[in-house]
């Protein structure tokens, strides 16, 4: 299905967050998570299913002041 | 001085240099900057993450005694500094937030207006707002309505390293504010920090002089003395100016007198 992440166009199979977020090899740890801009904490990733049209941010903290 | 603690948002600090994350050369010297520095706030920002590399999880090198502060850089209108600050709470930051909302991205200046506009949603929404602004009176009173924890005047563009450009202006807010006053941005030295403080600002917020020194560890630890004494004299209430000379010793009852 097509998705977009970070504003993208990108193609999954991955039926829930939990297993997209796994397929990409991304650290779980420092992600926070927009779908179609609702905040998905990290405990719901696995009962969140993916459709299509859906609008990801993946977003992390880095520095800045 | 034992007592003289800041009180931001409800929180009771005992520091008042506040620190940024932005520009070190490693994570790494972020907690030896912190433990030198004995700075109890420290801003960060949120961002999109690569999805093609790994990157490091910066929150794991602020220790948990420190108050975190989740800018919002990057928002070029209030509901985009509304939406990261929603962001930055539901991720554990807590609920202070510095409103950085700027759309003149040659100087990098302050949108006061969509600034005061963020400050009176978030702040209804019970965050501590900490608002980044241009030093203007008549906006901090209306910031101070809207329910902003603190107002943080810029002393010169961010990263600038120029000083207090701005005094006179950042006066006018020190003597009216009943809120705590910040100054942020463009203080590049220590004796800078000095003379903001000795002027009652209430606390500075310090990045790129800590993170870009060639010693960061060691710089934090100077603006931290820095602040400490700035704060004194403020406190023990500076003795005027003069135009003329006004002796010291006694200039009589010597010799030939």
């Amino acid at each position: 299905m097509k998705i977009f992440i970070n504003g993208n166009e990108e193609h999954t199979e991955s039926p829930t967050l939990a297993d997209l977020i796994a397929s990409r090899g991304l650290d779980a740890g420092p992600l926070v998570v927009e779908l179609n801009q609702q905040i998905i904490k990290q405990e719901q990733w696995q009962a969140t299913s993916l459709n299509e049209e859906d609008r990801l941010e993946l977003l992390s903290f880095v520095g800045g002041g | 001085m034992q007592d003289d603690v800041l009180i931001l948002g409800g929180k009771t600090f005992s520091n008042r240099l506040l620190t940024g994350t932005g520009k070190f050369g490693a994570h790494a010297q972020i907690p030896q900057m912190l433990a030198a520095s004995g700075s109890q706030m420290i801003t960060v920002a949120l961002r999109r993450v690569d999805i093609t590399e790994q990157s490091e999880n910066i929150l794991e090198y602020i220790p948990k005694d420190v108050t975190l502060l989740p800018n919002t850089s990057g928002a070029r209108t209030a509901e985009q500094a509304v939406r990261i600050a929603r962001i930055a709470r539901e991720a554990g930051c807590g609920t202070f937030i510095k409103i950085e909302v700027i759309t003149d991205m040659k100087y990098l200046m302050p949108d006061n207006w969509e600034t005061l506009r963020a400050t009176e949603i978030l702040a209804k929404e019970g965050f501590q707002v900490l608002p980044y602004v241009l030093p203007d009176l008549t906006l901090a009173k209306r910031l101070e309505d809207a329910g902003a924890a603190a107002v943080m005047p810029l002393g010169a563009p961010i990263g600038t390293n120029r000083g207090l450009e701005t005094k006179p202006l950042l006066a006018m807010l020190i003597e009216n504010c009943t809120v705590p006053v910040v100054v942020d941005a463009g203080i590049g030295k220590p004796s800078q920090a000095a003379a903001a403080m000795e002027m009652g600002a209430d606390a500075v917020l310090v990045n790129t002089a800590i993170a870009t020194a060639q010693d960061p560890e060691a710089m934090g630890r100077a603006f931290d003395l820095a602040v400490k004494a700035g704060r004194a004299a403020y406190l023990a209430e500076m003795a005027d100016e003069s135009t003329l000379a006004r002796a010291s010793s006694p200039l009589t009852g010597f010799l030939d007198e």
